[in-house]
């Protein structure tokens, strides 16, 4: 017997595969909001070297 | 295959997004979400809104990952307590295999991400109260001692801490005071849940206070612990996070607290049995509500502060 395509299995592992991708998505568009403030900020600038005496 | 069969690995092997998402405990990630965003709010200083997103964000993600490894470690004993036999994992939804991982993902995930975002003051902290709740309060003292919540609160105390320090780096009084709010709240709070629930406890096998020491010990106990978490809160009004909104709450919420619990200290069992629990099962709805009201009046002071109205 094979399975439909509206067997309850295909439609947890669907809404499975759905909510993970837009977890992954949120996640990548949180990271580089992130990375674009921190830049922004300075945060993420090169700290001046130190003179030497 | 049979349709009985297909069904059968459709309950246990194929978990839905939302099963996934249970693990993470979203009711106490809530609770997380709230005082960590007042603990942040409230201290001095500036987070850009969208790092401040992200701190409440990862402190959240932090508190469900050890919920998930909580459920992993304790489905032995969620499989026979009626409030926790429909949890993912005693319910065949999710294997416990699977809990560890999300639980041990998203832990270190949410650690470093909180470093990354905000500092490692507050990284450390959301670390130690992963690994507090899971190992101190979990694995040790939950099976151990009958003050199992009483020490294993700390770890639903810090996320207030956890806010603070991620915009001040540091911590303080009023975030200490932040912390001890909760850590002195939550005996009582989950105290009184425990006199009005069955023995579901007894059959687990887990050492609630009510099961080793008797009702009148835990009623005792609430009363005692009520009234040190009345001199905290009503204390904490006079602190940096403090004003006179806060001080009103706290007076107010703190006497209705005491009034409550020294009305259950002088109930007998058999009080309790002809009232079906009605004063502990109120005194446990208005704990929230102090919670709630305690936290909101110490956000309301920071709202307000810059209008000249909040704090003193």
């Amino acid at each position: 017997m094979g399975f439909g395509h509206e067997h309850e299995i295909h439609k947890r592992r669907f809404g499975r595969n759905v909510g993970l991708a837009l977890v992954l998505a949120a996640f990548v568009a949180l990271l580089m909001g992130l990375t674009m403030v921190k830049i922004s900020n300075g945060d993420l600038a090169p700290r001046p070297a130190q003179e030497s005496n | 295959m049979s349709d009985a069969s297909i069904n059968t690995q459709a309950q246990q092997g194929e978990a839905s997004f939302g099963d996934y998402f249970a693990l993470l405990k979203p009711r106490v990630m809530s609770l997380v979400v709230f005082t960590a965003a007042v603990g942040l709010l409230a201290a001095p200083g500036h987070l850009h809104p969208l790092v401040a997103f992200c701190a409440i964000l990862f402190i959240a993600v932090g508190g469900g990952a050890s919920g998930a490894l909580n459920m992993w470690y304790d489905s032995d004993i969620d499989q026979i307590m009626t409030r926790t036999q429909s949890r993912p994992i005693p319910s065949g939804k999710v294997t416990r295999e699977e809990a560890f991982a999300i639980g041990i993902t998203l832990s270190v995930m949410a650690v470093i991400m909180l470093g990354l975002a905000t500092n490692w003051v507050a990284a450390g902290l959301l670390a130690f109260t992963i690994f507090f709740y899971v190992v101190i309060y979990t694995m040790w003292l939950k099976r151990w001692t009958p003050q199992n919540i009483v020490i294993g609160g700390a770890a639903g105390a810090f996320p207030p801490m956890i806010g603070w320090a991620a915009v001040t780096g540091g911590i303080s009084i009023e975030s200490v005071l932040m912390f001890t709010l909760i850590f002195m709240w939550t005996p009582p709070h989950f105290w009184a849940l425990c006199l009005f629930m069955k023995s579901d406890y007894k059959d687990a096998g887990v050492p609630m206070l009510h099961v080793t020491h008797g009702r009148a010990v835990t009623r005792n106990h609430i009363l005692v612990y009520t009234l040190i978490l009345a001199a905290i809160a009503v204390g904490m009004a006079f602190t940096a996070v403090g004003g006179l909104i806060y001080l009103t709450v706290a007076v107010v919420m703190n006497a209705i607290f005491i009034v409550g619990a020294v009305s259950i200290w002088r109930r007998s069992d058999a009080d309790c049995e002809a009232d079906n629990h009605k004063r502990e099962k109120s005194f446990f709805a208005f704990s929230l509500m102090y919670l709630f009201l305690h936290f909101g009046a110490i956000l309301a002071e920071a709202a307000l502060a810059p209008y000249g109205l909040g704090g003193w």
